[in-house]
């Protein structure tokens, strides 16, 4: 995609964005916090860096369209429109967290918003979101699905059996691949002989792009221009967006394996930076008018924080609910 | 009443759910129009149409996937996955996907799914193409496994699969494709997780299902013509187990002996001994007796598929050493 070809947002949006973005961001630091104090247990992979991702995909969709994506999933989720109430609870195992406190960091999921899930398991989530496509393709609702993965799972074998199949069908989902150049501790190049991703579309018969995932501009174009494609009956695309994660792949990693300096390349090109000062050159908010917006989402974090700690956690009597659909 | 075999019993039940509800979907490997492999589904794509009824890449993940994102966005899907070997193919879907997603999310899905694959030994298909997955499944929370051994009993229980608002995995025997029997025209959706007493008797407890059953109905045929009365069970799901029935009848008979067409290690007898020794053991006149494929693996060669697959030899002599224990 060349820069002619992305679509500027308007002030309103472009608010909405940074909004979305910080949100992320402060929440995902908090979450982190929280872990590291042991407050909630397991494990956690945050996605500090690749806002722009998340939310630029989020903002090109309609009510009624699917997402499902992965256990670096919060940022989707809160992209989405999940409650940081919802997300905060569940993150503890409580009972009026998103999922009742049966799934965690790792699988955040608001049917309402149509979020199908965030999923634990490399790739898995591929398929699921083509059966969101196959019904609205039966139904002929419009709707589009749209999956989150990473560049990790272009090499498990159900992504090829999904892009095969999705394309085949000519399914209206959308393949989004955040290659953050790292798949848990190993660099893209060390399990995967090709730099660009999109490539691996040319194979499916579907296009491929390669977008900037730090601007959320360029991948709100992209999103929207791959759905309409999807929503016209053309069937699906691939994209790569090129992003970056900050911290390591989760809780206990520091990212010891990240070449000196590379960190601070991507630093230079910060999604939320980059919106903001676009904005700002552009006179649709100063600093101080961002300082005001992130202070309101700084509290509103940690109200939902204070909330959920204060919430009861499920009822042993229902250790055994939702298992079977009782009717 | 009209008489229809196994095969035309599985056409017979898909043909008229989806004649019921336009939310049904059907797919698989040559499932649409070729009829399937083994002929089970012929003339569905031709009423129901290329929308509805389709065939898929060979891809059992994506064929499980795509049928579970259906399931919980308002589709009603029946998956096809050609013979059960190939369930391993696809058991993260199945596994991790399909049996968790009600539980993960807290309850905000339902998954209307159903499974279905062709299953067992006895037709020389070789190691890879003949076994039993029934035991496989059972361990997994949130699935429902039925294996019907009759042409009433498929069409009923996969009508009632279809309709079940959970993942359902109906398990077909290839051996008994063939098999007719009677289906009233107006036969109901039966109820998934009951077993049932096909033949009753007062001496020993049968346990068994599928072709394993037919083998154990021959023994109990055989030896009645000596006295000895064998009651029959019927298990017909391995999830949900159906405990009660099992128990009331070795409460009757204080003996009991399984038929399993798989390994003995983990399969599903061991889980109905373990219910009898927690729940009926001072019921029992007997030690709990299996007869299964021991720990072997199903050989190609007809002697060795024969000897390996429990037959009626087998059976009548474990009743015979159970009977003759006091």
């Amino acid at each position: 995609m060349t820069t002619d070809s992305i679509a500027r947002l308007d002030r309103d949006a472009r608010l909405k964005a940074l909004n979305t973005m910080t949100t992320i961001r402060l929440a995902e630091e908090e979450i982190q916090n929280l872990f590291m104090a042991n407050l909630v247990r397991g494990t956690t992979h945050l996605a500090i860096g690749q806002e722009a991702c998340s939310a630029g995909v989020a903002q090109a969709l309609r009510p009624g369209d699917s997402m499902t994506c992965t256990y670096r999933g919060h940022g989707h989720a809160l992209a989405l429109g999940m409650t940081l109430r919802a997300m905060m609870a569940e993150m503890m195992g409580k009972a009026s967290g998103a999922c009742k406190g049966r799934g965690g960091s790792m699988h955040m999921t608001d049917q309402s918003i149509g979020l199908l899930g965030a999923n634990a398991i490399v790739g898995a989530q591929l398929p699921i979101a083509m059966g969101a496509a196959l019904t609205a393709q039966i139904k002929g609702s419009g709707a589009i699905a749209v999956v989150f993965f990473g560049d990790g799972a272009t090499n498990i074998g159900v992504f090829h059996e999904s892009l095969n199949m999705a394309s085949v069908w000519k399914l209206p989902v959308l393949f989004i691949c955040e290659n953050n150049l790292y798949g848990e501790y190993s660099p893209v190049r060390a399990t995967t002989p090709i730099d660009d991703l999109a490539e691996r579309a040319a194979a499916y018969g579907m296009p491929g792009v390669i977008v900037d995932g730090q601007d959320i501009e360029a991948v709100y174009s992209a999103t929207l221009a791959a759905a309409e494609r999807a929503r016209a009956g053309d069937g699906p695309s691939l994209l790569e967006l090129k992003t970056y994660r900050y911290r390591g792949h989760s809780r206990a990693d520091t990212g010891p394996y990240r070449a000196p300096g590379e960190l601070d390349e991507w630093l230079k090109r910060d999604p939320i930076d980059l919106l903001l000062g676009r904005m700002i050159a552009a006179g649709e908010i100063d600093q101080a008018e961002y300082d005001e917006m992130r202070g309101a989402i700084e509290k509103a974090v940690v109200e939902a924080i204070e909330w959920a700690q204060a919430e009861p956690f499920p009822e042993l009597e229902a250790a055994d609910d939702y298992v079977y659909y009782p009717g | 009443m009209p008489e229809i075999t196994y095969r035309d019993a599985v056409q017979k039940a898909i043909a008229d759910e989806m004649r019921l509800d336009d939310s049904i979907v059907f797919f698989g490997e040559d499932v649409a129009k070729a009829g399937g492999v083994f002929k089970v589904t012929p003339g569905i794509y031709e009423e129901f149409g290329a929308e509805r009824v389709r065939d898929t890449p060979i891809s059992e993940q994506a064929i499980i996937g795509t049928a579970l994102g259906a399931a919980i966005t308002g589709l009603r899907p029946i998956a096809e996955l050609m013979f059960a070997d190939f369930i391993p193919v696809a058991m993260d879907q199945i596994v991790n996907q399909v049996a968790k997603y009600r539980f993960m999310s807290g309850g905000q899905f339902t998954v209307p799914l159903t499974i279905r694959a062709a299953q067992g030994g006895g037709g020389g298909f070789g190691t890879q193409h003949s076994q039993c997955a029934e035991s496989w499944l059972m361990n997994f929370p949130g699935l429902k496994v039925v294996a019907p051994a009759t042409p009433l009993d498929m069409y009923s229980l996969l009508r009632a699969a279809i309709r079940d608002d959970n993942p359902v995995v109906v398990l077909e025997h290839k051996y008994l494709y063939t098999l007719k029997g009677e289906v009233p025209a107006d036969a109901s959706p039966g109820s998934i997780g009951e077993a049932k007493v096909v033949r009753e008797g007062a001496d020993l407890t049968v346990v068994a299902l599928q072709l394993m059953l037919h083998r154990a109905l021959e023994v109990a045929d055989k030896l009645a013509d000596e006295g000895i009365n064998l009651e029959v069970i019927d298990l017909r799901a391995v999830a949900p187990l159906d405990s009660e029935t099992i128990l009331r009848s070795v409460m009757k008979t204080n003996r009991l002996l399984m038929v399993e067409e798989s390994p003995r290690q983990g399969g599903w007898g061991a889980s109905v001994a373990s219910m009898i020794a927690d729940r009926g053991i001072y019921h029992l006149d007997a030690p709990i007796k299996r007869v299964n494929m021991e720990n072997s693996l199903i050989a190609y060669s007809p002697v060795l598929e024969d000897e390996i697959i429990p037959n009626a030899g087998k059976i009548e002599k474990a009743v015979r050493d159970l009977l003759a224990e006091d």
